[in-house]
């Protein structure tokens, strides 16, 4: 598991621009995770509680938001997206030659802050 | 007054270790070392790998090797030593993967000068490893024949992100049910035109073509 790395690093991003921004306290973390990154949303919360204690992050919720990943069929052309099952042929021609463009976005979106 | 308010940010949650394995690029092009980061689950052969590459590249180039284990164990380490090439071994604590601040120290204590190639073997993971850059100019992925044709489907984030795969232990082909097509066909969808090395550590069949990619890799980056 390397999500304690990971929410170091959230705990890290998410200071700096709050303390940039003079906020008071920071309410609110927004996370954009491609369906394609193997990361694990509760662990990431289970770690955060911990280590946002007695900083100005203390409390925040956190929201993951995950978008699928897209892809596009060799045979036909046609662009669609996928949650998970990447097993799964082109919706509109049944073909499993697929390819993935996309899934594994992670970045720290936004944050809401209270000045 | 209490006052909200939204403040965009849109920045990689992995930024700061990108940014440092940046730096670990530039020390090793300093160098005009070619180094590459060696991943594959637990036992698949990523040490076997090195030391047939050590054997096949020994008279021709200089080897480093770094070593990632989660223990404090020097076993792997030992044996590039016993083949006659330095290695530096780095305790991951514990930790399921190596990162570039790691990969930072143990290139402090390499002799950077006296190396054509530098081999990471990370620690046996096919999730974690795969988000973390060290900076090195290639990830090469092992698949091992007893793992199965299923990976490429389960573990897509480590197949998108490398730029070779060796598909090792192919002598067992013949004892172990695995349907090299469908293993082909995730593989292409993850990451098509993959160049590929089927190969067996224990035979030496297909060993020749990772060796020649490797060489002609080092003379690409080589100062002369
Ligand atoms: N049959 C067969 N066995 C192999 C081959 N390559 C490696 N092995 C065996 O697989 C086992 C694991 O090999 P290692 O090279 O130690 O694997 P590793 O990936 O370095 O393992 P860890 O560092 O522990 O994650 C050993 O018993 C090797 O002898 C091969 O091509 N064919
Ligand atoms: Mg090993
Ligand atoms: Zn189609």
């Amino acid at each position: 598991m390397h999500e304690l790395a990971v929410t170091e690093n959230i705990l890290e991003i998410a200071t700096r621009h709050a303390t940039q921004a003079q906020a008071k306290r920071v309410t609110d973390i927004y996370l954009v995770i491609g369906s394609l990154s193997s990361i694990i949303d509760d662990s990431v919360q289970f770690y955060w509680d911990i280590i946002s204690k007695n900083t100005i992050c203390c409390g925040a919720q956190l929201h993951f938001h995950r978008i699928p990943a897209q892809m596009t069929c060799q045979e036909c052309g046609h662009s669609f997206s996928l949650e998970n099952n990447l097993l799964t042929p082109c919706p509109q021609c049944s073909s499993a030659n697929i390819r993935v463009i996309s899934g594994e976005q992670f970045y720290l979106d936004s944050i809401e802050i209270e000045k | 007054m209490m006052n909200n308010q939204r403040v965009t940010i849109v920045e990689k949650i992995m930024d700061a270790n990108d940014r440092l394995a940046g730096i670990n690029r530039s020390l090793l092009d300093e160098n005009g070392i070619f180094a590459i980061n060696l991943m594959a689950s637990p036992g698949a052969g990523k040490t076997s790998l090195i030391l047939k590459t050590i054997e096949a590249l020994t008279s021709q180039i200089r080897i480093g090797v770094i070593e990632g284990d989660t223990a404090p164990v020097t076993i792997d380490a030992d044996k590039v030593h016993a083949a006659g090439m330095p290695a530096v071994q780095i305790n991951t604590g514990g930790d399921c993967h190596l990162d570039a601040v790691m990969v930072n120290n143990a290139l402090q204590q390499m002799p950077l000068k006296e190396l054509d190639l530098l081999i990471v073997e990370n620690v046996g993971n096919l999730i974690c490893p795969a988000a973390f850059q060290l900076g090195t100019h290639a990830n090469v992925l092992i698949a091992s024949i007893p793992e199965g044709d299923d990976k490429p489907y389960k573990y897509p984030q480590i197949y998108r992100g490398v730029s070779a795969l060796v598909i090792n232990k192919i002598d067992l082909l013949p004892y172990v049910k695995f349907d090299m097509d469908y293993f082909r066909q995730g593989v292409e969808m993850l990451n098509p035109g993959l160049v590929t090395f089927p190969l067996s550590c224990q035979t030496g069949e297909g060993i020749s073509n990772w060796v020649n990619w490797l060489k002609e890799q080092v003379s690409i980056r080589k100062i002369t």
